[in-house]
């Protein structure tokens, strides 16, 4: 039995060619792009060494100031809306729907499996406002105010993102969360019920404790998703007005591939790298601090 | 009546959201039924005057729009295979197999579902160059295999782990080699999980785009994501209808097959999620 469940050969036929594509074609590379923020230069032109002048270049580049704000507080405000909006939901189809939430619960769902660049360009068309009048200017002016250019505003441009994601996920998330309270016991809420407990008590002292887990886990897999954002905004507003709505995955890609500097490009993918695991490391530990206070 | 009374606001918030999923979509089939000058000239409310099918033809031909499809599917279906099949084989040598360092390289894995793709491209943008595949679909291929491999390896680990120890452990008795304990016993206890990650990664990379831009420089190369976002391009001025109808077909194709594995694409994207 140990021989053969221990065979080392098998292991190495049974591992070996996952093993050898994540190796060449993610570890390598990862740590090569370690290396090329250290050069200037890219692919075609060669590389000369500078050094950390890339890391010194970022730290006073006005434009991965801006790239990282937008990115931050991208990540932050549609994380907390997808999240708590999700969390909603999932109250909803547990608490008041019951049963019956079957249906909307799957059409709610499906705009998340839609692609990114068509739901983007479907919403670019919706809020357009020339050539043509798209629906929500056509409601503005029935309404009887001025139509809006969305997309002529940093800020506008920055709620019209934050609306299409949460009409892409919060469904998704309200599937994600409704596993998790579907899975508090029945006789923990029937006894605290019985003791008189209302029903933001209930919410507060039980449903949220108990559905921590997969309440952390959202919260994990919403920041690491948001923080590295790019198809949606790309086909949305391309990053427009000027840079305003450009997130650090979006610069990255410009200084690369259009400036070809391969090594500033580096820098910023692992400034966005240290980003993901800084803000996942924090949700975890603020996350642990929270369920032993409880 | 009572019941019906407080379920009331309930069900208002219901239709509502129903109306604020469904609408866009309907808006958005009518418009590809629409020609330019209703466009420009009609309200956005309105219904289509004739209905234009020949936009859905000309965005598939003149929009090139076959020319993508295709190089999705001969991408997208070969990658799949691979992930699904080198995943679930690492799987099981990581979780069912018993040796020395598993642990670490299943670690290994874990890290690699963190790491952005950003921080790979550049050296493989080299790689493919320095090897002279760049006017191919090749670097498309490879970089998929490698995307989807970490959270499918780690996702058929946990859910071998699910899997009674002892059911491998009668079957090597009975003098199995383990790879007939794995393609006979250990692949069939997971079938489901494997249609469901299968169906997670089809998602993830027939949805990519960042990939799909950088490694495809000519139009000929392009997949579906990339294709759509460069459509306006195409006819210089925005054609409406042909771009609508192109959104449509992308949109409602994705729509069919959720549809068609509906219950399986839920249960796979909430558990894809909360595992990694």
């Amino acid at each position: 039995m140990e021989r053969v469940l221990g065979d080392r050969k098998a292991v190495l036929v049974l591992l070996g060619p996952a093993m050898l594509v994540y190796t060449l074609v993610m570890m390598i590379p990862v740590l090569v792009s370690l290396g090329y923020s250290l050069f200037d230069g890219n692919a075609i032109t060669g590389f000369s060494y500078v050094g950390v002048d890339n890391l010194t270049r970022l730290w006073g580049d006005e434009q991965v100031h801006q790239s990282l704000v937008f990115t931050i507080k991208y990540a932050l405000v549609l994380t907390t809306t997808q999240v708590a909006l999700g969390y909603g939901l999932a109250l909803l189809y547990v608490f008041v729907l019951k049963r019956a939430s079957s249906l909307i619960r799957t059409l709610l769902f499906f705009p998340i499996v839609l692609p990114t660049v068509a739901v983007a360009l479907m919403f670019q068309k919706f809020f357009e406002i020339a050539p043509n009048t798209g629906p929500v200017n056509e409601m503005l002016l029935a309404l009887g105010s001025e139509p809006m250019d969305f997309f002529g505003s940093g800020m506008s441009a920055f709620w019209v993102i934050i609306l299409m994601d949460l009409w892409r996920s919060a469904g998704f998330y309200a599937v994600l969360l409704y596993t998790g309270l579907v899975d508090i016991p029945e006789d923990v809420m029937e006894s605290a019920r019985m003791e008189g407990a209302s029903t933001f008590q209930m919410i507060r002292h039980i449903i949220i404790p108990l559905s921590m887990p997969v309440l952390l886990s959202s919260l994990i897999f919403s920041i690491n998703g948001t923080l590295k954002v790019f198809d949606s905004i790309v086909a949305l507003t391309n990053g427009g007005p000027g840079t305003e709505t450009a997130p650090l995955t979006l610069y990255m890609f410009r200084t690369s591939f259009s400036y070809g500097d391969y090594g500033y490009g580096a820098s910023i993918a692992l400034l966005l790298t240290i980003l993901s695991l800084l803000f996942t490391i924090f949700v975890f530990r603020s996350a642990r601090r929270d369920v032993t206070e409880a | 009546m009572r019941s019906f009374v407080t379920q009331l606001p309930a069900r208002l918030l219901v239709a509502i959201m129903f109306v604020a999923v469904v609408y866009p979509l309907v808006w958005m089939f009518f418009g590809s039924l629409k020609t330019q000058e209703e466009f420009l000239n009609n309200s956005a409310w309105s219904l289509p005057q004739e209905w234009v099918w020949s936009n859905y033809a000309s965005a598939w031909t003149d929009g090139n729009l076959a020319t993508y499809v295709r190089n999705s599917v001969i991408t997208v279906f070969p990658a799949l295979a691979v992930i699904v099949l080198a995943g679930t084989a690492a799987g099981f040598a990581l979780e069912v197999m018993v040796w020395k360092g598993r642990n670490t390289v299943l670690l290994m894995f874990l890290l690699g579902i963190m790491v952005p793709a950003q921080m790979i491209l550049l050296p493989l943008f080299t790689a493919y160059f320095e090897i002279g595949i760049t006017g191919t679909l090749w670097p498309l291929f490879i970089t998929y295999c490698a995307i989807g491999l970490p959270l499918t390896v780690f996702m058929m680990a946990t859910y071998f782990r699910a899997v009674p120890r002892e059911i491998f452990e009668a079957a090597v008795l009975d003098g199995a080699s383990i790879y007939k304990a794995f393609f006979l016993v250990g692949f069939p206890m997971v079938r489901n999980a494997v249609v469901t990650v299968a169906l997670v990664q089809f998602f993830f990379i027939w949805n990519d785009l960042l990939i799909a831009l950088t490694f495809t420089s000519s139009d000929d190369l392009r997949t579906i994501q990339a294709g759509l976002l460069n459509f306006t391009g195409e006819f210089g001025q925005t054609q409406y209808g042909p771009l609508f109808a192109a959104i449509c077909i992308n949109v409602f194709g994705t729509l069919a097959l959720y549809l068609f594995l509906n219950q399986k694409v839920m249960k796979g994207m909430a558990g894809g999620a909360v595992k990694g």
